[in-house]
């Protein structure tokens, strides 16, 4: 009988039940929806902080001073230690290797160039610029061109496996060449794929394939430094102890949450006699700006989650209060109060059931939407999420509907009948 | 009819029409409270998320901005061809700013330590360091200007903040040291150090005055953290370049680039959250005002049997959705600021500015929200004859 009546009132009150159970698909799609994106947001604005630079920098560890000054360093570029170029593709194998976003090796050189018969001293560094490395069988491109997304190139990136060169568009503009041009560095012929904006030091400088520049100084295999993008977790207290002072299992657990520092450390145990550090001008500030973000879509989220639940009590409270009549009826063929409530009861939990599973759907394809057309990446929900939503779906349906139904059931039945109230 | 008859008659016919369509509306609310009571809720919470939405929309681009200026300077000053800046750029600077931003000096030369290995001495203010580059980890800053203690440092030097990769091979303990430059030398003692992970852990920094004094160069960079949208950026920038020729004005790409895609993200993001929970919440007052207005249906069909006009009717449920969309959007803009003011505290630390512009937007929104759910039903219900209602049907 109970069965019965369920079921009925679903076949008979189509209307009613499409208008409930549509606020409750829109509510849990909007649920959903911003769930996912708050649960993701983080990784996404992380990635996107990425465009301000490495915030991790790899120094040989007995290094002379650096007399830096503009931007350009002016300390003779044989002077103090060098890393390996061999030890670059170890970067990929630390503990926290998915989090590294890219890398680029530098190696500042002093190069001449003729320039209408006349020497003229430059400033060359080699880098990488989409360089494919290769560490165990995982294959991984890295370099300027991703790592520094503010460098503007008109004309193209040279290869990184020729002679080909960027010229910075100060430099460029001094001694008036184009791209397409070759100009000869130190003895050796080179072409200009392009010319190179950057907005700083780099503007005054020849950019050239890693390669050049070691041949240059003569030091195969050798370079001046390590710049590392990774996404890292804010730093707090925990983060700023000394590793070598934690003992045991707190150790562990500082190594693989990752902190700037702990990435640092893992960098300096995979280049040899290299010391890692944070860049603490871009490190710290993506921290609070990423708490900041994550804050306030938390917030709103938090937010949108009340503003759903309460479109769900008021759409449940207006289908049970139009439903007086039956309420009545029913409670004169002798239903107790209990009898009716379970009625509805169950109609409300199986419509957040329904409701929820398509408002699920419903969000998973808005949250994916989201990712796609604001962070060009994928926002992904877990399955996971899917029991919790409908748990939430069915306690709000049920929260909203006590009310009115408790209402509806302690009605006289004489005046329900009527229509009077 | 005369012209005053036709008035009189007029404002008779008027008179007790007006006060009657206004006692209507009165009773309806005052008789039914508990609906009108949940109906009011529903849209109070409807407007008072969306105006806590819209005004974070607007705001939040100048907070996450304030945040952005702690990565520091967004445009540089350089001299032209590696020249020192011209005295009073400083000055310059500071008025083209106008308090949107903060500018730092900084004076820079290659000294000798006392073993002649070379090293990279700035001159700075420290007080406006410490504003323009707060991720600076400094152990102890120099105690600023004091002319004390300026007069009588023959033993203990000038206090300077040095590097932490310079640190070592300066001074082992803290100890004072000598630099020299140009055949001059300059007594200094560690004040303490500075952390950065960049160029600035193999320098040593020295206040602007000392510099100046010590070694007669000024300072030939002017970094400078302007705050405000990227257009303002560019407004100072330009400003910046006409009020000093002698100066290159860079912008630095990396940071407002980086900026601004930051900002367009957070704020796309917000936009897609802003439209999901307003149009939850107006669907929520949809719902609750449909079922409001469609429990009355008697009220209707005893109306229509008196001999109400459908324009009169249609004015009545008008008006008095009219009325509670806008009492309910004024309530809930209140509330809004609110909890807009207490996201902005919560998550930035700064209150959010109330936008008063965002009201008529979201009176104008309730009010749309509660016509539709008010005529939506009267028209559905034209159709039928009062006494099918009247007898329950």
């Amino acid at each position: 009988m109970f069965v019965r009546l369920v079921y009925e009132s679903f076949r008979r009150q189509k209307r009613r039940k499409i208008l409930a159970g549509a606020a409750i698909t829109l509510g849990v799609t909007v649920a959903t929806a911003m769930i996912a994106v708050a649960t993701d947001i983080g990784d996404k604005i992380n990635h996107e902080l990425k465009a301000l630079g490495a915030n991790l920098v790899v120094t040989p560890q007995e290094d002379s001073l650096d007399l830096e000054i503009g931007g350009v360093n002016l300390k003779p570029p044989t002077d103090g230690a060098f890393l390996s170029e061999a030890d670059l593709p170890k970067i990929k194998g630390i503990f926290w290797h998915n989090n590294i976003v890219g890398f680029a090796p530098v190696l500042p050189v002093s190069a001449v160039i003729q320039h209408e018969g006349k020497p003229q001293d430059v400033t060359l560094t080699g880098t990488y610029f989409s360089k494919k490395v290769s560490y165990g069988n995982e294959d991984f491109i890295t370099g300027a061109k991703t790592l520094y997304p503010w460098w503007k190139v008109s004309g193209a990136w040279p290869d990184d496996n020729s002679r080909d060169v960027l010229i910075g568009e100060r430099l460029a503009a001094r001694l008036n060449e184009k791209p397409g041009n070759t100009i000869t560095i130190s003895g050796r012929q080179s072409r200009i794929d392009g010319i190179l904006s950057t907005g700083g030091a780099e503007d005054d400088e020849v950019i050239a394939p890693l390669s050049l520049a070691q041949e240059i100084l003569g030091r195969p295999g050798a370079l001046k430094r390590v710049y590392v993008s990774a996404l890292t977790k804010p730093e707090d207290a925990f983060a700023r102890r000394d590793p070598k002072s934690l003992s045991g299992v707190i150790y562990d657990r500082w190594y693989c949450t990752p902190y700037p520092q702990a990435i640092a450390l893992q960098l300096t145990e995979a280049m040899s006699h290299s010391h890692a550090e944070q860049i603490r001008q871009v490190a710290q500030n993506e921290g609070a700006v990423l708490t900041r973000i994550e804050g306030l879509i938390f917030l709103i989220t938090l937010a949108a989650l009340f503003a759903s639940g309460l479109a769900v009590s008021a759409a449940m409270a207006t289908a049970i209060f139009e439903r007086r009549a039956e309420v009545g009826l029913m409670k004169a063929l002798g239903a107790g109060k209990f009898a009716v409530a379970s009625v509805f009861f169950a109609e409300a939990a199986l419509m957040a059931l329904i409701g929820g599973a398509v408002g699920f759907g419903i969000g998973s394809a808005l949250a994916h939407q989201i990712g796609h057309s604001i962070f060009n990446s994928q926002i992904s929900i877990s399955p996971v999420l899917l029991p919790v939503i409908l748990a939430i779906a069915v306690i709000v349906t049920l929260a909203g509907s006590a009310m009115a139904i408790r209402r509806a059931v302690s009605l006289d039945p004489v005046f329900a009948l009527r229509g009077e109230l | 009819m005369s012209y005053q008859a036709r008035d009189l008659a007029a404002s008779r016919a008027q008179a007790p029409h007006t006060s009657m369509f206004l006692r209507m509306l009165v009773r309806a609310a005052v008789l039914r409270r508990g609906r009108a009571a949940s109906a009011l809720f529903a849209m109070v919470v409807a407007a008072a998320v969306a105006t806590a939405m819209l005004n974070l929309y607007v705001d939040v681009q100048a907070k996450l901005q304030r945040e952005f200026r702690n990565y520091g300077a967004n445009i540089i000053l350089v001299g032209k061809d590696g020249a020192s800046l011209p005295v009073g750029t400083l000055a310059q600077v500071d008025s083209a700013l106008a308090g949107r931003g903060i500018a730092a000096p900084f004076g820079l030369i290659v000294a000798r330590t006392a073993d002649g290995q070379p090293i990279v001495l700035a001159g700075v203010d420290f007080d406006r360091v410490k504003q323009l580059d707060r991720w600076w980890a400094v152990s102890a800053w120099p105690a600023t200007e004091n002319p004390h203690l300026s007069q009588n440092q023959g033993e203990a030097g000038h206090p300077v903040l040095v590097g932490v990769r310079a640190l070592p091979l300066v001074s082992a303990k803290n100890q004072p040291f000598d630099l020299s430059f140009q055949g001059r030398t300059l007594h200094v003692t560690p004040a303490g150090t500075v952390q950065t992970g960049a160029a600035e852990d193999s320098r040593i920094y020295v206040s602007l005055a000392d510099f100046i004094s010590w070694t007669g160069v000024q300072p030939s960079t002017v970094e400078v953290a302007a705050s405000g949208s990227s257009a303002e950026v560019v407004a100072v920038m330009n400003q910046l370049a006409q009020a000093i020729p002698a100066a290159d004005v860079r912008p630095v790409r990396q940071i407002m680039e980086g900026e601004a895609r930051v900002l367009g993200k957070t704020r796309a993001t917000l936009l897609a959250a802003a439209a999901l929970i307003i149009l939850t919440a107006a669907l929520c007052v949809l719902s609750t005002l449909l079922g409001w207005v469609f429990d009355r249906r008697r009220d209707f069909a005893i109306m229509k049997a008196l001999g109400a006009s459908e324009r009169l009717l249609n004015g009545f449920f008008a008006a008095e959705a009219a009325a509670l969309g806008a009492t309910g959007a004024v309530i809930g803009f209140l509330f809004g600021i609110g909890i807009a003011a207490w996201i902005g505290r919560a998550n930035f630390h700064a209150p959010v500015v109330p936008r008063l512009g965002v009201l008529p937007i979201v009176l104008a929104g309730s009010m749309a929200v509660t016509l539709i759910s008010a005529i939506l039903p009267i028209s559905l219900l034209r159709r039928v004859q009062p006494a099918v209602i009247l007898r329950g049907e």
